[in-house]
């Protein structure tokens, strides 16, 4: 049975090796060279205390070939469910050979077992290479990424250490199911197709963020978590603040879920007329804009306005997972999937013991 | 005598349709059978509950005296020729045989490279490009090295053209002769059945109308021709099978257990071909009906 699911399967196992090996030997070659650029930027920069342009400038300029990397770490598992998973059953079953296979001396729980197996674990490898190289590689720019782009934010997280493995092994094996309930190829791609997106967009949106309890504190402002201010209006009674909702101070990388500014007494500010950088809310504090450090003609700078402003007591509240909890986060995600992949095994046996001719 | 196939009340249902119901029967070991019946009677589903690929809905069978399908052993001791003769295009015929080699403890694998050498397939070419009649060669071969006890085939030669299908009956007969197998055929064409098979099943409108041995059949069924009259006054122990009238004239298929010896009726025996025909006639099967109703 082993002999027969390879021979099977040889053909698209050789073009998946053929693929990650020149992937391999892409990042394998440019790779190196990332990090030493990083290395040196980073001994540059440290003295003078302008890492973060250097990561700006660094980040910038390799952002395409980071976005194609998790992209391709991303749709890995996606290919695994709808060209191996999908077509495992329904092929048989459209060619008529499930007949025959199944009319020899094996069962059909063996049958599947080998090759839910084999091909699974073969999934899995490969997208844990895949992943593990893309890992290796992103690390430099992992460490100088936009806080949108960190290791922790959803699109990203997705595509680094161990996690792709539980997604290409649930991917393949919700294909294998809904080719068994479906019964015909092509709609059980398609089927799987839009199941798999729908799964992979709701962990990151509704289960992850819940995963542990998230942090909430409230900080007080500065350069990480205020993008810039702006006087409200003429009348100079307040100050419109563009607050980050992606970064707090002091905990780069993590994942904010929530952010937003609080006056002295707890309270949420409103205000969000004016439009901002991306990723920021508009608050508006009542501040003198006409004296005072918040006057711009004071001349005194943003530091000034801000210090004032921290002065009267506003803060940051924002709820966040950090970055410490990457790897634990990555096991409790794996696992998930891991239990997801064995309760579909479960139906899939089932099915195919009493529900398929 | 042991059973090769057993059923008792045996059903099956796809949805809300029966494809096949309250099949009873109990064919005896070492016959060439035949089972018969259009298009939708049934054949199929009775052939893959008997080969494992389908669970009943109602009743039971049992398979050389085991469940089918359940465990290796049992898949082990029956072979299955599946309707169209499907095989792996893109494997080579020598790669079927070592699928067939890899997955039967029984395998005997001398008999199948003898066997595709005679029938003159190159073990190098792909089974995709073979012919229909030298696919159904294929799939009859991973049938017989199998060494199965019983051999299942679903419309194994529907697709083939006359001379094919004439060769392809004849290896399986001579094949069945030397191995001492119990064969299982079926086929919406008689003419092929009477060739091979010693034993008959006619399935129509998913229940089994009759079954025995054909010799036996032949000589319980009779012609009878005469003036017209009711079925229902037809003499006692006198079965109804079809029924035909003319203005003048009534033509009946009957089974009797005994010959028959009224002067008022024309006797004749009845071909296997015709015998079928009349259970598959649907018009007699209502009318049969309405009899056994007034009978009843």
């Amino acid at each position: 049975m082993i002999w027969l699911t390879w021979r099977q399967f040889r053909g698209s196992a050789a073009m998946t090796a053929a693929v990650l090996l020149v992937l391999g030997i892409a990042l394998a070659v440019t790779g190196p060279g990332l990090a030493s650029r990083y290395a040196a930027g980073i001994a540059d920069c440290t003295p003078n205390d302008t890492c973060t342009d250097f990561f700006d400038r660094f980040f910038g300029e390799y952002q395409i070939p980071f976005l194609a990397l998790t992209l391709v770490v991303l749709i890995l598992p996606a290919l695994a469910g709808l060209f191996w998973g999908a077509p495992l059953v329904t092929r048989e079953l459209e060619a008529g050979t499930h007949l025959l296979v199944w009319n020899q001396s094996i069962t059909r729980a063996r049958w599947l077992a080998v090759k839910l197996g084999l091909i699974g674990l073969v999934a899995m490898a490969s997208a844990g290479v895949c992943a593990l190289a893309v890992t290796w590689w992103s690390d430099p720019l992992d460490k100088s990424a936009v806080p949108e782009m960190a290791r922790m934010a959803p699109v990203v997280f997705g595509a680094r250490g161990i996690t792709p493995m539980g997604y290409a092994v649930f991917a393949f094996v919700l294909g294998v199911t809904l080719g068994v309930l479906v019964r015909r190829t092509l709609p059980a791609m398609a089927v799987t197709l839009v199941a798999f997106a729908a799964i992979q967009l709701a962990m990151p949106l509704l289960v992850r963020p819940y995963l542990m309890p998230p942090v909430t504190s409230t900080f007080e402002l500065g350069r990480t978590n205020v993008e810039g201010m702006v006087p409200q209006d003429r009348q100079g009674g307040a100050m419109q603040v563009f607050l980050s909702t992606s970064a707090v101070p002091g905990h780069a990388g993590a994942w904010v879920l929530s952010s937003d500014l609080v006056d002295p007494s707890g309270r949420v500010v409103g205000g969000d007329r004016a439009s901002g950088p991306s990723s920021t809310i508009a608050r508006s504090v009542p501040v003198s804009t006409t004296s005072g450090p918040c006057a711009p003609r004071a001349g005194l700078g943003t530091d000034a306005c801000t210090a004032e402003i921290n002065r009267l007591g506003y803060r940051q509240q924002a709820t966040y997972q950090p970055l410490e909890r990457f790897w634990t986060f990555q096991g409790i995600e794996t696992g998930t999937y891991a239990l997801l992949t064995l309760a579909l095994t479960w139906l899939c046996f089932r099915r195919i013991r009493t529900g398929l001719s | 005598m042991t059973s090769v196939l057993q059923a008792q009340a045996l059903g099956k249902k796809y949805g809300s349709r029966w494809a096949l119901r309250e099949c009873t029967i109990d064919i005896p070991a070492g016959h060439i059978v035949g089972l018969v019946g259009p298009n939708g009677a049934g054949k199929s589903t009775l052939l893959k509950l008997a080969g494992g690929q389908l669970e009943p809905t109602a009743g039971g069978i049992s398979v050389l005296g085991g469940r089918p399908g359940s465990t290796p052993a049992q898949l082990a001791k029956v072979g299955f020729v599946a309707q169209d003769t499907p095989v792996y295009a893109s494997l080579t015929v020598a790669e079927h045989l070592r699928l067939g080699a890899r997955l039967n403890p029984r395998w005997d694998g001398a008999m199948a490279r003898e066997r595709i050498a005679r029938l003159g397939l190159v073990p190098a070419h792909r089974a995709g490009k073979l012919s229909g009649g030298q696919r159904a060669q294929l799939t009859l071969t991973l049938g017989l090295a199998k060494r199965p006890d019983l051999l299942i085939l679903d419309e194994p030669a529907a697709a083939l053209d006359p001379l094919a299908r004439h060769e392809f009956l004849q290896h399986l007969m001579e094949a069945a002769a030397e191995r001492k197998l119990s064969v299982v055929l079926s086929s919406h064409l008689v003419s092929d059945l009477e060739r091979v098979c010693d034993y008959l099943v006619v399935l129509v409108d998913s229940r089994v109308q009759i079954a025995g041995r054909t010799d036996h059949l032949l000589a319980t069924h009779y012609r009878l021709t005469g003036p017209r009259r009711d079925p229902g006054r037809l003499p006692a122990g006198q079965y109804v099978v079809s029924a035909r009238h003319t203005d003048r004239q009534s033509t009946f298929v009957v089974r009797a257990g005994d010959p028959m010896h009224d002067p008022a009726w024309t006797v004749s025996r009845i071909s296997l071909e015709d015998l079928v025909l009349a259970y598959m006639d649907r018009r007699t099967a209502e009318h049969r009906r309405v009899t056994q109703e007034v009978q009843g």
